[in-house]
């Protein structure tokens, strides 16, 4: 029997997605193209669940979110997504770096988003293993993060529990329209049928909505993460900077998960499989050390990489397509989409169903994109 | 090597046994009951099954409990242990302080 929905793509997103559809009602298939749910982004990026240095376009999403869904997530999904609602610190260092953050800080007030500026010794009240070279950060005290890799699992295992079907090691190869609606899905594993189908595949959402003549500008970007041995617990806040050069927190576990970057990203090798390239890992350990001089014994046990689906714009697309009617596409998160993960499930469930969406995601709409001239 | 996978199969309801309380990865203490379980719960191949519950992602890195982790997966999934992959191995070889990984740019410089 056809499912009434094809989700492609198992990531957080497409876990999420399936997980609201099937509870409103809906018989969901999701197609997986690797044999690993999750393998993408969700599971290479720093889990950060933040509204703070948000665009304001997908700034309602995150607020939506972290107002509604992250606080009660572990409990809806019967598995502990490891969530933390206890602070964001952007610290900068120089004059310049508190500039920047008092831009994002303002952007961010006009959206009636509580974060402030604060100096260095209020910093050092909040996190007292900073180093004296921070001299202020933007403060938002309703960030925080979650375990990303828990939290994915355990979207698929709840979508899984109320009946959603999950096939993985299928690559789906186009779209085909039936009567001028979408129908099918082109996969190496055969056809799929359904009255409707979101893609959430990052990066491969390009080429298949391609096959119905959507194009989504993106391209894909490569992002590094590593990971400490378990140390004593010292603080729960997530912390960033104002140059990004790295990011991070302490985990439930104990070990502390840094992302960061080398200005290598644009020009990152591309040997099939994302691995880290050489000089990542001592970039950004030298930036952590300028900021937590107390952890250059801890060791790092782990690194790895990722690709981003990076929009040219810098948000995702989330929308209903009008010239292909039966699609909707939610990818092009810009390795931003972990925090906000559970609200772009509840508003593509209610885009599916024609609903008004609990969020504004006006900005986000797929036929944004213009030429300069 | 991507294979079709339809996760519905059925594998059979979780039977507790006798030896569930095994600890398996000495590193984050993880039973067998646990890992047996997690096939339960949807996790059918390595990654799946170290991010979902943290076996192998200790100081060893797998490499004292992965081929036991790898062998009860597999028997609770019904097929042999080499269909499936081991757990990805990272960079660094041994755990490294983040001082010897920052020192890189001085030792270029000597």
């Amino acid at each position: 029997m056809n499912p009434d929905v094809i989700i492609v793509g198992a990531g957080i997103i497409g876990n999420s997605c399936a997980y609201y559809l099937t509870k409103k009602g809906y018989k969901v298939l999701v197609l997986e193209k690797s044999d690993i749910i999750g393998d993408g982004g969700s599971s290479r990026n720093g889990g950060g669940v933040r509204q703070s240095g948000r665009d304001p376009r997908e700034l309602p999403l995150a607020m939506y979110g972290i107002e509604n869904l992250w606080p009660t997530l572990s409990e809806e999904l019967d598995s502990d997504v490891e969530y933390h609602k206890e602070g964001n610190l952007r610290l900068g260092k120089t004059e310049e770096h508190l500039k920047i953050l008092e831009g994002l800080a303002n952007r961010a007030q006009a959206c009636g988003l509580d974060v402030h500026m604060i100096d260095g010794d209020e910093v050092r009240q909040i996190n007292p293993y900073l180093s004296d070279e921070v001299i202020g950060a933007s403060w938002c005290p309703t960030d925080g993060h979650a375990n990303p890799l828990r939290a994915t699992l355990a979207y698929y295992r709840a979508a899984r529990r109320l009946g959603a079907q999950y096939i993985t090691g299928v690559s789906v190869l186009g779209l085909k329209k039936v009567k001028g609606k979408v129908r099918q899905v082109i996969t190496d594993n055969g056809i799929y049928e359904a009255d409707h189908i979101v893609l959430c595949n990052g990066l491969g959402a390009r080429p298949v909505a391609g096959t119905v003549g959507i194009d989504l500008p993106m391209m894909s970007v490569m992002l590094y993460a590593l990971v400490t041995e378990a140390e004593p617990p010292m603080f729960n806040q997530m912390l960033g900077t104002a140059e990004a050069d790295f990011y991070g927190h302490q985990t439930n576990h104990g070990s502390f998960v840094f992302g960061g970057s080398t200005n290598f990203e644009p020009v990152a090798k591309d040997n099939g499989t994302p691995v880290i390239m050489a000089n990542a890992a001592p970039c950004i350990c030298r930036g952590i050390l300028k900021y937590f001089p107390m952890l250059a014994d801890a060791k790092i046990v782990r690194t790895w990489a990722g690709w981003m689906d990076q929009m040219m714009d810098g948000v995702p697309v989330i929308d209903n397509i009008s010239e292909v009617p039966g699609l909707t596409i939610a990818a092009g998160f810009t390795g931003h989409g972990f925090g906000i993960a559970p609200a772009v499930g509840t508003v593509v469930s209610e885009l599916v169903n024609g609903d008004p969406t609990s969020a504004d995601i006006s900005g986000l709409k797929y036929d944004r994109f213009k030429t300069k001239i | 090597m991507s294979k079709v996978t339809d996760r519905s199969r059925d594998i059979g309801p979780f039977v507790p046994g006798p030896d569930d309380d095994m600890i398996i990865c000495r590193c984050e203490e993880i039973t067998k009951g646990e890992i047996r379980q997690a096939v339960h719960d949807g996790m059918w191949n390595m990654a799946e099954i170290r991010r979902y519950l943290r076996c192998t992602m200790g100081l060893c890195q797998g490499q004292t409990c992965g081929k036991l982790v790898k062998g009860i997966v597999a028997s609770e999934l019904g097929i042999r242990p080499n269909e499936l992959e081991f757990q990805t191995s990272r960079a660094p070889m041994r755990p490294t302080e983040m001082h010897v990984f920052a020192n890189e740019e001085e030792a270029k410089i000597k």
